[in-house]
């Protein structure tokens, strides 16, 4: 089991023939992942990779029945092909695009309450439930199909992670990066709930960074409504304040969002935090025993 | 990006937010000039007093001597001479301050009461967001720290606007006496388009003012703009002043690597923000320091590793770097490659710490192992990658500049 996405995700990607999103299509594609279709307005009738092209998402999801899409679109056209996407009613949407305007995100934040579709992302490596469905960018290989869900904020540093685990024998139900920007479709505790819910999820690693307060938020999610384990790792107690820190949202502003002050919440919360950030698989692999081996 | 004070007030002005007259001047041949014309503008007869106040991206000019008065043409020009060029240091820049890029020279404005307004980003709701406070003219952080109910939060949506019924609340937040309100209302919805037309992050006013005879005006002002949207605000984007940015960060910025120096002695190179972040982190459980925050970007190809370790060596204090990659999409057989010719190139000769993982790790190590380069370290996990490195930097001479 899994949450999102699974064997019957059929996935569009919009931007495919830019490099990065033919780039990604082709390696979706060998992991197994049904790949429907591709959209960019004026290049419809060609196939990338052997993916039909088509002008618009309505007519993609037309012919190919898509219920997902990864977006690669440029930051300037992205707004418009989120929106593309939210009206075709897709029900998710994953936004790999990095550096779209934070106010735009707020017009797609407005639109998206109540229109039933989940974003994921944007500046995100995307999702994956191993062994089924790749939506996004992350290297597949190092996944395996087990029982941990992974949430994080960052890309390799969850690569990073997810090997850790695989290589303790420890195996994910799906594993999602939520995005370095400052406003985002998803938050920890929007995805929190759903692994709460899945009974394949056994228990949560939670990779969170300095600035804003989506670990606070999560801290108050476990505190009041878990009851799967939550690991937790916070990167960033070395940043200094009022710098930014590669991601648009990694930046402790205003007195707030340091690593420590995550710590403590989510400590306080019951979540185990683990400090070193080569700790993450052993920690979690100590706590679990066998009850999580990979299937 | 941030504006300076003169820049914002501009903005300010064409929005309709009253600020207090004055010109900016660059040499102190145009501090006199302005002063002149301010002193015509504002109708004074001989004697006229202005202040002279420093620009530069940090807070707390006040109290650094930034901010000075002048009761002459020849005393305007005096004092910028005395500013313009050179590092101004405040509690906001650390020791090493900020050059003094400009001069904004403004009539002097009575204060009857100061407060604090600003607008910003709620990431988490997803909205924006009015911060408004009678503790105005201080560090608004230790109204945070000391005061939180003292500062007020009203939410607002990006595309509507403040309503009347939020606009209503604002002001009386403030204590604005009922003839100032509308003035004080009128602000806000200025402060607001402002915001949503030119895709700012922030915008700050502090102190805004109320005169003696009633009137409000933004005394101080800081605007910070989205860097994602500069894109669609050419004339925005051209008001950067580079002399405020720290050299390194920006010549890394330039070339699509995320830079920020800290003031340890062991160099990092990393790909991806969280990674390096956590890179940052295990050095300093390991016991070392991190001299820098590095995201060499996602292609790290050879020339963008051969330039990311020319930034890291520029710092002096650097005595060995540590190099963390996970090859995900990237090869860490090309990885090594690119480490091996960039080394060589730059003819590095202090210890250095690889650790790859990821596709292809095997090739990549076994390059690194033939090369036999005796500075060049493989280590297989981050752990013990960090305890080498941490050794290494203790163990090393420091560095003398090479000529």
């Amino acid at each position: 089991m899994s949450i999102l996405i699974g064997k019957d995700t059929r996935v569009l990607v919009q931007g495919i023939t830019g490099q990065a999103g033919a780039f990604h299509a082709e390696k979706m594609l060998e992991y197994g992942t049904a790949v429907v279709g591709g959209v960019t307005p004026g290049k419809g009738g060609g196939t990338v990779h052997g993916v039909p092209v088509f002008n618009t998402v309505r007519e993609a999801v037309a012919q190919g029945g898509a219920n997902a899409t990864a977006i690669f679109v440029p930051a300037k056209f992205a707004k418009d092909a989120i929106v593309e996407a939210m009206e075709a009613k897709l029900p998710l949407i994953a936004v790999i695009t990095e550096g779209i305007p934070t106010l735009d995100m707020l017009q797609v934040r407005r639109r998206l309450a109540g229109s039933g579709t989940r974003l994921i992302g944007p500046n995100c490596p995307g999702l994956i439930t191993p062994g089924a469905c790749k939506v996004g960018i992350m290297p597949g290989y190092i996944h395996k199909p087990g029982t941990v869900g992974v949430l994080s904020r960052s890309g390799t540093l969850t690569y990073d992670a997810v090997y850790q685990l695989t290589q303790a024998g420890l195996g994910q139900s799906t594993c999602i990066g939520i995005g370095g920007d400052p406003v985002l479709g998803s938050s920890f505790v929007d995805l929190l709930g759903l692994f709460e819910q899945d009974p394949g999820t056994e228990a949560v690693v939670l990779i969170g960074e300095i600035g804003g307060t989506e670990e606070e938020e999560a801290a108050a999610f476990i505190q009041a409504k878990m009851r799967k384990p939550v690991f937790a790792f916070v990167a960033g107690r070395m940043a200094p304040k009022e710098k930014r820190m590669g991601h648009a949202g990694a930046i402790i502003a205003g007195g707030r969002g340091s690593a420590a002050e995550k710590y403590a919440v989510l400590r306080r919360a019951g979540a185990t935090t683990i400090d070193s950030p080569a700790a993450i698989g052993r920690t979690v692999k100590a706590a679990l025993g066998a009850r999580a081996v990979a299937r | 990006m941030r504006l300076h004070e003169y820049q914002a007030k501009r903005l300010l002005a064409s929005a309709g937010i009253p600020v207090p007259r004055g010109q900016a001047a660059l040499t102190a041949a145009e501090a006199a000039a302005a002063y002149t014309a301010l002193a015509r503008q504002c109708g004074a007869s001989a004697g006229f007093t202005c202040h002279v106040k420093a620009q530069l991206h940090a807070g707390g000019r006040g109290k650094a001597g930034g901010v000075l008065v002048a009761r002459s043409a020849q005393e305007a020009s005096a004092h910028a001479a005395g500013l313009l060029g050179r590092r101004l240091a405040t509690h906001q820049t650390g020791p090493e301050g900020l050059p003094v890029a400009a001069v904004l020279l403004e009539e002097r404005i009575e204060i009857a009461k100061e407060w604090y307004l600003a607008l910003t980003v709620d990431r988490f709701a997803a909205q924006l967001v009015v911060l408004a406070s009678r503790r105005g003219g201080v560090d608004i952080e230790e109204v945070a720290a000391k005061e939180p109910a003292m500062i007020v939060r009203e939410p607002l949506e990006a595309l509507e606007g403040p309503t009347p019924q939020a606009l209503a609340r604002i002001a009386q937040a403030l204590g604005c006496a009922s003839t100032q309100a509308e003035a004080c209302q009128r602000i806000v919805r200025a402060l607001w388009q402002l915001f949503t037309s030119q895709d700012a992050s922030l915008i700050e006013i502090n102190p805004l003012v109320a005169t003696p005879d009633g009137r409000l005006l933004a005394l101080d002002a800081k605007v910070t703009l989205d860097d994602n949207a500069l894109f669609r605000h050419a004339d925005l984007a051209a008001l950067r002043d580079e002399s405020q940015e720290h050299p390194l960060e920006l010549q890394a910025g330039r070339i699509g690597i995320s830079y920020v120096g800290l003031d340890g002695t062991i160099g990092c190179l990393v790909n991806g923000a969280g990674l390096a972040m956590a890179t940052n982190d295990i050095i300093k459980l390991a016991g070392g320091s991190p001299a820098n925050f590095l995201d060499v970007g996602g292609g790290a190809n050879v020339e963008q590793v051969t330039k990311a370790f020319s930034i890291i060596l520029a710092d002096q204090r650097v005595k060995a770097v540590l190099v963390n990659i996970f090859g995900g999409i990237m090869r860490c057989d090309w990885v090594a490659q690119g480490l091996l010719n960039a080394t060589r190139q730059l003819d590095v000769q202090m210890p250095i710490v690889v650790r790859l993982q990821g596709t292809n790790v095997e090739e990549g190590r076994r390059l690194l192992t033939q090369a036999k380069r005796l500075n060049l370290i493989s280590a297989d996990e981050l752990e013990e990658a960090a305890k080498k490195i941490v050794e290494l930097s203790k163990s090393g001479e420091p560095r003398t500049p090479r000529s």
